[in-house]
């Protein structure tokens, strides 16, 4: 443990500072998600990260455990019409609808950029119908990176997205298709949208699924009673941010106790403290999404809070605290 | 190169310019580095209002002092809570942000530099800094509570327009424009879109440079997220679609190149 990790004591954490300070042993940040080690166990939420380019201004890429990038279709998708953010009562609300530019751009411009990091590249893929999530992962197959994400979960496309992700069955099927041409580890990413979360983490399992992630934004609408219109342009937008932090624990926790493969916890994490909270429900990896937007720098802060945590309470390794509430 | 980060700020001067709306002078490190045209990404201390407004910048000393001059937009809200601050206070903010106004293209040049309500700040350090022939300032507001009029008196030509009448030209900018029969080579503008949109129209059948500053509702503030979009003419180089980031390509555009 260096020296600058070490838990400043105050008045609130006097306990834990001094357990953390005794013990002064190094902690092993690395997680193994299907077989792909990471570093420490934080990366981005889809969609809130873009391809990291704009964010390496504010944040040592290198630092996080993976980059999970916005989703990528076959072709370049426009998205939905503005107003397509807005905030509510502890978080935020979107509509964005998948704009992207396309798997040819993005393999040109955005994989040789996130490469130039001591970081694992995670491509979150979407799509309107099979065809399309094939054609993306079977085109990734021959890229250089290192899991592949596959969102049935957007709420915010007429078509794809979430239709995918709300029957057992149809995720199941999409899951075993893009398996077939996958070549990285895939993660399928849920939404909670649902009516059990422990079907539809079982039916991707079943489909193949290397891992899974969740829980994806939960389906909102908000009203400018002043002029009484919807606020958002597409009527309806995904909820995220820490108001939805809880419904995020209780999901990944039913989870955890449904399914053997990895899980990469995420939904309203801003600090440490949520981090923790997630992979104690059952979560291998975390995903920061919305608290980006309160602070470019708070991944980095999360995997390092993390690690005064073990520290402090003398966990050796993440897997020690991976679903130990029961 | 992770070299920037949200910075804590100190509040040296906050006032009250008009009905609902303030002016704050803050110490930060932004103030050296704004150019006209930028905003700062002003985070309240209310845990509960987690995304940053985008405030335009109004001016600066050109080293650590920056004034923003913004509007409350209801009760409750985050505007509201900024406006409550007294000097001492603190907040976060990350800027400056955005592309800002191109203005070593005035140079030799009969300028408009066009504001209207809340898009009437960020005209002043454009005002302050631009070397032109001719530099006209037009601004327009609702009433007679005409906000930052002294200033630009002093750093050009100025015009005014009310919506009542109460103060120069009634009507709008461009109302203004007509009653004084003023030209221009170059125009610069920012303000609510209809306003843009007479001032887009005014330019093309004049055939007229004109420089638009673009509003939309943001999240990230730094060209990740891709909330606050507008649509270009022509396919964007970055998107690959006829989308332009107005936090991050923006919120400053050629009039040409987006559609509004």
């Amino acid at each position: 443990m260096s020296a600058e990790n070490k838990m400043e004591c105050t008045a609130k954490n006097q306990a834990e500072c001094a357990a953390g300070n005794q013990t002064e042993r190094a902690v092993d940040m690395r997680v193994n998600i299907a077989g792909v080690e990471w570093k420490n166990p934080v990366t981005t939420a889809s969609g809130t990260f873009g391809s990291g380019a704009e964010f390496a201004e504010f944040v040592d890429l290198g630092r996080l455990g993976a980059v999970t990038t916005k989703g990528v279709a076959n072709v370049p998708w426009p998205g939905n019409p503005t107003p397509r953010v807005a905030e509510c009562y502890g978080g935020m609300m979107n509509a964005v609808g998948l704009q992207n530019p396309g798997i040819d751009l993005f393999c040109r411009r955005d994989i040789p950029f996130l490469r130039q990091y001591d970081t694992k590249i995670i491509v979150n893929v979407c799509g309107r119908s099979e065809r399309d999530y094939c054609e993306v992962a079977e085109r990734l197959s021959g890229e250089d990176v290192d899991m592949l994400e596959i969102n049935i979960s957007c709420p915010n496309v007429k078509e794809g997205g979430i239709a995918f992700g709300q029957d057992p069955k149809a995720a199941e099927d999409i899951t075993r298709a893009v398996k077939r041409y996958a070549k990285q580890p895939v993660i399928m990413k849920l939404s909670p949208n649902v009516t059990s979360i422990p079907e539809m983490a079982k039916a991707v399992e079943a489909g193949g699924a290397d891992a899974v992630s969740l829980i994806n934004t939960l389906t909102g609408m908000k009203i400018d009673i002043h002029r009484r219109q919807f606020v958002l342009a597409n009527k309806t937008g995904g909820v995220s941010g820490p108001g939805i932090h809880p419904i995020a624990v209780r999901m990944v926790y039913e989870a955890a106790h449904a399914v053997k493969v990895p899980i990469i916890g995420m939904g309203g994490i801003a600090s440490a403290e949520d981090a923790v909270e997630m992979i104690l429900a059952g979560a291998d990896a975390v995903s920061v999404g919305t608290a980006n937007f309160h602070d470019p720098a708070v991944t980095v802060e999360i995997a390092e809070g993390i690690e005064r945590y073990m520290q402090a309470y003398g966990f050796a390794k993440v897997s020690d605290m991976v679903g130990i509430v029961e | 190169m992770a070299d920037r980060k949200k910075e804590t700020v100190k509040v040296l001067m906050k006032e009250r310019l008009a009905e609902g709306i303030f002016s704050m002078w803050i110490e930060t490190e932004a103030a050296g580095q704004a150019r006209p045209g930028q905003f700062i990404s002003m985070y309240t201390n209310d845990a509960a209002k987690l995304l940053p407004r985008p405030i335009s910048i109004c001016e600066t000393d050109g080293e650590r002092k920056l004034r923003v001059v913004y509007r409350v937009t209801g009760e409750g809200t985050g505007t509201e809570q900024f406006s409550q601050m007294k000097a001492g206070d603190t907040f976060g903010i990350i800027g400056p942000l955005g592309n800002g106004f191109p203005l070593e293209r005035a140079a030799g040049k009969r300028v408009f530099l066009m504001g209207g309500g809340i898009g009437v700040p960020p005209i002043l350090e454009l005002a302050k800094r631009m070397s032109c022939k001719e530099k006209q300032i037009i601004v327009g507001y609702r009433d007679g509570q005409t906000f930052l009029k002294e200033e630009f008196e002093t750093n050009g030509t100025l015009y005014i327009s009310t919506e009542d009448g109460s103060v120069g030209t009634k009507g709008n900018v461009m109302d203004a424009v007509r009653e004084n029969g003023l030209r221009a080579d170059i125009i610069f503008a920012c303000g609510p879109a209809p306003m843009l949109r007479a001032i887009k129209a005014f330019a093309k059948e004049n055939q007229i440079e004109c420089y638009i500053s673009l509003e939309e509702r943001m999240a990230c503030g730094i060209g990740a997220c891709l909330g606050c979009v507008c649509q270009s003419k022509e396919k964007d180089s970055h998107s690959n679609v006829n989308n332009k980031r107005v936090c991050k390509d923006g919120p400053v555009f050629l009039s040409t190149e987006v559609e509004i």
